[in-house]
């Protein structure tokens, strides 16, 4: 029998503490004791209150950000500098306004130097839907084919882990239904390992495979772990009305309400 | 506004007729001044000036070569303002050692009124092209300069994070991220940095030259005729409107990734 695989994302014992650089004295621990491990081809949602700390987590996985104590660890390797087996998507714009839609989608390709950037991205584009935009720039195209053209622009490098952080909050819910079914389609062909962001337990539930609720902030922590059972391949509009999927959200939600509670209470006293 | 070009050229015609009216010698009667010639004198002709410039263009056809001179002199300090200013602009934007330390001298340069330092220049460069260039440059660098430092200091934090995650090493994204964001900014700023590349010549010339649009008023003015450097002022004048129609034309082409206001949403 083989080895069994590593893991293809593990957080052990990761905390991550911000200090106020024109007040040394003030710090803020946004995450803290995090134990997460992140399959292949696994798609794991991470819900909790506005503020836990999910996009911290997302950066410290991205190697964009260090975490203060414990180890991120990608397919057993210790992450050192930019994790360059992952692919993110950001919540905000991200493409390069300068760049065509096309330009954008190229532009990890040939930061690689991949020979045949132009081909690669062109067929992304169409797989997107964007076939026919790949000379606009992203002023000229709506947000949703912003975020399709994200999309695009990083599953183009072919990533083994998808990090994702409420890529779809901005989008009217009839446009995020679709982009959701989409990304199901293009996961469930690729089979990706996938850490998902979104504050929308809906939309985690209908993606996930596992669902993490997180405390709210200071030192969140996961405080609650559901394997969703729902069967694939699902429909995100459809899968809403199944009696499992009610049964699951009722679970869920009973742990994360109390948490968005104590959220909110601490931003009410913090304004 | 239908008729808009129509008013604007009225109001021209309107300025130059009252121009002529107030100093056409015999007229009217004079009442600023001891005799009717005067006027004339200090304010210059109408007909006179347009004369001096039919003359200058077609009778003699001798502007072309002092044009040309300033014109060279406008472009050369523009280039070399602006790349300097680029240059500059992201490497003190990138090492913020170096710009922490340079901070206080380069408020200092920008207050100093520069243009003082044309007589240094002269002595320095000479009399030729090489002075007003130099003083050109002085206008021009510090308009780029502060730009490219505020665009690349500027580069959405999202937009940097996702060519990092792209895998963009150091040098893409000097190259495809903060040079972009950098010129954008610069270009915002085209028309104001043309039109002081401009001023540098013309101001250079002014103070001491022996060809240029700015000599030439030099000289006129040595002899007070009026008439001549109202000429050389209006030649001038066209002359930084078309360099400004140029810049509003280069511009549009290469920022055409930059929304416009008013311009809808093309699906």
């Amino acid at each position: 029998m083989a080895l069994q695989q590593p893991p293809a994302l593990a957080f052990a014992g990761v905390s991550c503490t911000f200090v106020s650089r024109d007040n040394p004295g003030q710090r803020y621990t946004a995450v803290a004791q995090v134990d997460l491990a992140l399959q292949p081809g696994e798609f794991v949602s991470v819900v909790g209150p506005t503020g836990c700390g999910k996009s911290t987590l997302l950066n410290m996985a991205a190697g964009l950000l260090q975490p203060s104590s414990g180890e991120v660890h990608v397919f057993g390797r210790p992450l050192a500098g930019i994790n360059d087996r992952a692919g993110y998507m950001f919540q905000a714009e991200s493409l390069m306004p300068w760049r065509t839609a096309l330009g954008n989608v190229m532009a990890g390709l040939e930061f690689r130097g991949a020979p045949d950037a132009r081909a690669q991205a062109e067929a992304w584009l169409r797989r997107v839907g964007l076939g026919a935009f790949g000379d606009r720039y992203p002023h000229q195209l709506s947000g949703g084919m912003r975020k399709r053209a994200s999309l695009a622009q990083t599953l183009a490098l072919d990533p083994d882990i998808i990090l994702m952080d409420e890529p779809f909050s901005a989008l009217d819910v009839q446009t995020r239904q679709l982009m959701e079914n989409e990304v199901l389609d293009l996961w469930a062909t690729k089979k990706k390992a996938v850490l998902f962001i979104t504050h929308d337990l809906d939309e985690a539930i209908a993606m996930s495979d596992r669902v993490l609720v997180l405390s709210a902030g200071p030192a969140s922590h996961p405080i609650g772990e559901f394997a969703i059972d729902l069967e694939r391949p699902r429909d995100v509009a459809e899968v809403r009305s199944t009696p499992r999927f009610i049964e699951l959200h009722r679970a869920i939600w009973a742990v994360l309400r109390d948490e968005v509670l104590k959220g909110y209470a601490q931003q009410l006293k913090a304004s | 506004m239908r008729h808009l070009r129509v008013y604007q050229l009225a109001l021209l015609l309107a300025l130059i007729a009252f121009w002529h009216v107030m100093t056409a010698p015999g007229l009217l009667p004079p009442f600023m001044f001891d005799n009717d010639r005067q006027a004339a004198f200090f304010f210059g002709q109408p007909l006179q000036v347009a004369g001096r410039i039919w003359t200058w263009f077609v009778v003699d056809a001798d502007i072309y070569r002092h044009l040309a001179v300033t014109l060279v002199e406008t472009v050369l300090a523009f280039a070399a303002g602006s790349v300097l200013g680029l240059a500059c602009g992201l490497w003190l934007a990138l090492a913020p050692l170096a710009s922490a330390v340079l901070e206080p001298y380069i408020k200092a340069l920008n207050s100093m009124p520069r243009i003082i330092l044309a007589p240094i220049f002269a002595v320095w460069f000479g009399l030729g092209i090489g002075s007003k260039v130099a003083l050109g440059v002085t206008l021009v660098f510090f308009i780029v300069f502060f730009n490219v430092y505020q665009g690349v200091k500027e580069v959405s934090p999202v937009v940097l994070a996702n060519a990092r995650m792209l895998g963009a090493s150091r040098r893409q994204l000097l190259r495809h991220v903060y040079l972009p964001s950098a010129t954008s900014w610069v270009f915002s700023s085209l028309h104001t940095s043309v039109g002081l590349a401009f001023v540098g010549a013309v101001v250079g010339e002014y103070l001491g030259s022996s060809q240029g649009v700015g000599y030439l008023i030099l000289q006129a003015e040595g002899s007070f005729d009026i008439n001549t450097v109202m000429a050389g002022i209006v030649v001038l004048t066209a002359f930084a409107l078309l360099l400004d129609a140029a810049v509003g034309r280069i511009e549009k082409r290469l920022m055409k990734w930059q929304p416009r206001a008013g311009e809808s949403e093309k699906l």
